[in-house]
């Protein structure tokens, strides 16, 4: 049989983004000097390395059928890699500065990385468990990387234990599964779904643990309470990360899980996915308006989004998973940009991370305030920017699938977040100046302006993301 | 002392879902101790370790227990990370009262 089959060369990009890890790991211990510059070059040509090996990789499955490389997981895996590779950018300048210059930075990332790749790939519950252990225990840690601040330590211990208890219920979701189907296999547990029959109640029941679980992971209401407090507490460059690259695992995640073993169960599911989103997208965009802090304002801000991208599952359809892809590839590097801009706000060698640190930038700083605009235009979902787009693609989505009130409050509480965005756009242009900030790294510079441009040019050539999206989302409906 | 019970795959069940009950409650409504905290951590992934093998054996299926074995190498790893996360906390806050985790409001 074909799923038997070891055919391990499926697993190269992440063997070799593994390897590289543990190889910078050495080279890191046994260099005497001061490592960290050297080490994260080497992360970087590490996680471009992956990404040749990803777009020329091998397809098919692997390790008798627990793990597979399709156009969904490639399409995933790219865009985990490049918010991986950017997120390690913006630490070089961040941890210099604030004396977390150590070598472990780079080779955590690394690992993180190797475990959403796996999520990516995952078609048996227990590769997903693995990798999305991989990716937290990782995270964990680098949420506490600035061991001697308190906030850091505290977003660490918040991080984990909630994260713990996140990885126990799905745990006990996939025992569940496994229990009332009998096996562990996506294909499978697919097979045996397709009769109405052996939809028990058991396997309900482990489904909705499973999507509890994975909802923590993307911090969606009502398991977001770790975010603000994380998003707060943890070193910038690591906020960063966490805004972008794991959602986009756990996101993919969810999607392959509910459209292809569980796909059968949409009647049962497509509620439950509905309340989530649209008390997501509530609190994302009414708690964020009395935030004062930009990390806490980003924080809700990627709550509600994640609302918005799972509007795209909610319909459950080949447009619907399309466009929670364009949603995530638009929502990583608005993202990215954003907390580019934001790492760049220091005063006197210190981080200011209050909204008003902001005001009066066009004046101090008008590159910047025009970034920072431009992504806060984009987030609030104003066309041309990319923000609008992975919001069409969504809302169209959920009218084409009837879900016509998902798409009205979706659009209302777009109207309610672009308030909060708006005001710190009114703020950098409006306001009373502050202090010009601190002169910032070239590498912040090259992030905020790629990213920036990106988010502006979206709409010329939005085909190739779309239609790679579309390849990508036909493979989970195949 | 007559009749002989036969224990079965519903009281296996019965007692992990009990357990994964005790380890939720005390990670919610524990205000003591954040050691305890990773106790009912480690209690829930036992649940789950109990739940695992129980259907593995009812189903004659081997992957249950190949995955409880996996289970118990991550909790492993995630004791670890948990005990050294609370130590520098303890380094930098000088106590590990759950009450005491406040600095940021949420």
């Amino acid at each position: 049989m074909e799923a038997a089959a070891m055919n391990w060369t499926v697993a190269v990009p992440e063997i070799a983004l593994a390897l590289c890890a543990m190889a910078i790991l050495i080279f890191g211990v046994l260099r005497r000097q001061d490592a960290t510059f050297l080490c994260t070059m080497l992360s970087l040509g590490a996680l471009l390395l992956t990404g040749v090996l990803v777009i020329g990789g091998q397809t098919g499955a692997g390790f008798g059928g627990q793990f597979t490389a399709d156009a969904f997981s490639a399409f995933v895996k790219l865009l985990i890699l490049s918010g991986s590779a950017f997120a390690l950018l913006l630490s070089l300048d961040y941890n210099e500065r604030e004396g977390l210059a150590r070598f472990e930075y780079p080779v955590l990332v690394l690992l993180a990385t190797t475990g959403m790749m796996v999520m990516a790939s995952a078609t048996n519950l227990m590769t997903l468990y693995l990798g999305l252990e991989l990716q937290s225990l990782a995270l964990y840690v680098l949420a506490a990387f600035a061991r001697d601040t308190l906030r850091s330590s505290e977003a660490g211990l918040k991080y984990f234990v909630l994260g713990a208890l996140a990885s126990g219920l799905l745990l006990y979701g996939i025992s569940l599964a496994y229990g009332f189907s009998g096996t562990m296999d996506f294909a499978q547990i697919a097979r045996i779904l397709a009769s109405p029959a052996h939809a028990s109640a058991g396997l309900v029941v482990g489904l909705v643990f499973i999507l509890a679980g994975l909802a923590f992971k993307v911090s969606a209401v009502p398991f977001h309470m770790w975010t603000p407090d994380v998003y707060e507490g943890a070193p910038t460059p690591v906020t960063a990360l966490f805004g972008t690259a794991p959602k986009v695992a756990a996101m993919a995640l969810i999607l392959r899980v509910m459209i292809g073993p569980f796909g059968h169960l949409l009647p049962h599911w497509q509620l439950l996915i509905v309340l989530v989103s649209i008390a997501s997208m509530l609190l994302g965009s009414l708690a964020a308006i009395g935030q004062n802090n930009i990390k806490r304002l980003m924080a809700y801000s990627s709550i509600g989004h994640m609302g918005y991208a799972l509007i795209g599952l909610a319909a459950g359809t080949h447009a619907g998973v399309r466009g929670v892809l364009v949603y995530l590839v638009v929502y990583v590097f608005m993202n990215l940009g954003t907390f580019a801009c934001i790492i760049a706000m220091r005063r006197q060698g210190r981080q200011v991370e209050n909204i008003s640190d902001l005001a009066g930038l066009a004046r101090t700083d008008p590159g910047l305030a025009l970034a920072m605009a431009a992504f806060m235009f984009s987030m609030a979902g104003i066309p041309p920017l990319s923000g609008f787009f992975g919001k069409l693609y969504v809302f169209l989505a959920a009218v084409q699938a009837g879900l016509w009130t998902l798409a009205v409050i979706g659009v209302l509480t777009s109207v309610v977040g672009a308030y909060y965005y708006l005001r710190v756009v009114k703020i950098m242009y409006f306001d009373e100046a502050q202090p010009a900030f601190d002169k910032r790294g070239a590498s912040l510079s090259f992030v905020a302006a790629s990213t920036g441009l990106f988010t502006l040019l979206f709409f010329i050539f939005p085909a190739p993301f779309v239609g790679a999206a579309e390849a990508a989302a036909r493979v989970l409906f195949g | 002392m007559g009749g002989t019970m036969q224990i079965g795959l519903g009281h296996f069940l019965t007692v992990s879902a009990i357990l994964l009950v005790l380890g939720v409650f005390g990670i919610f409504l524990n205000r003591k101790n954040v050691i305890v905290i990773l106790m009912s951590v480690e209690l829930i992934l036992l649940a789950v370790n109990l739940n695992l093998v129980a259907f593995s054996g009812a189903l004659g299926d081997l992957t249950g227990q190949v995955f409880a074995m996996f289970v118990l190498t991550v909790a492993a790893a995630e004791a670890a990370i948990g005990l050294a996360i609370v130590v520098i906390y303890f380094r930098n806050r000088g106590s590990i009262q759950v009450e005491d985790v406040n600095l940021m409001k949420g």
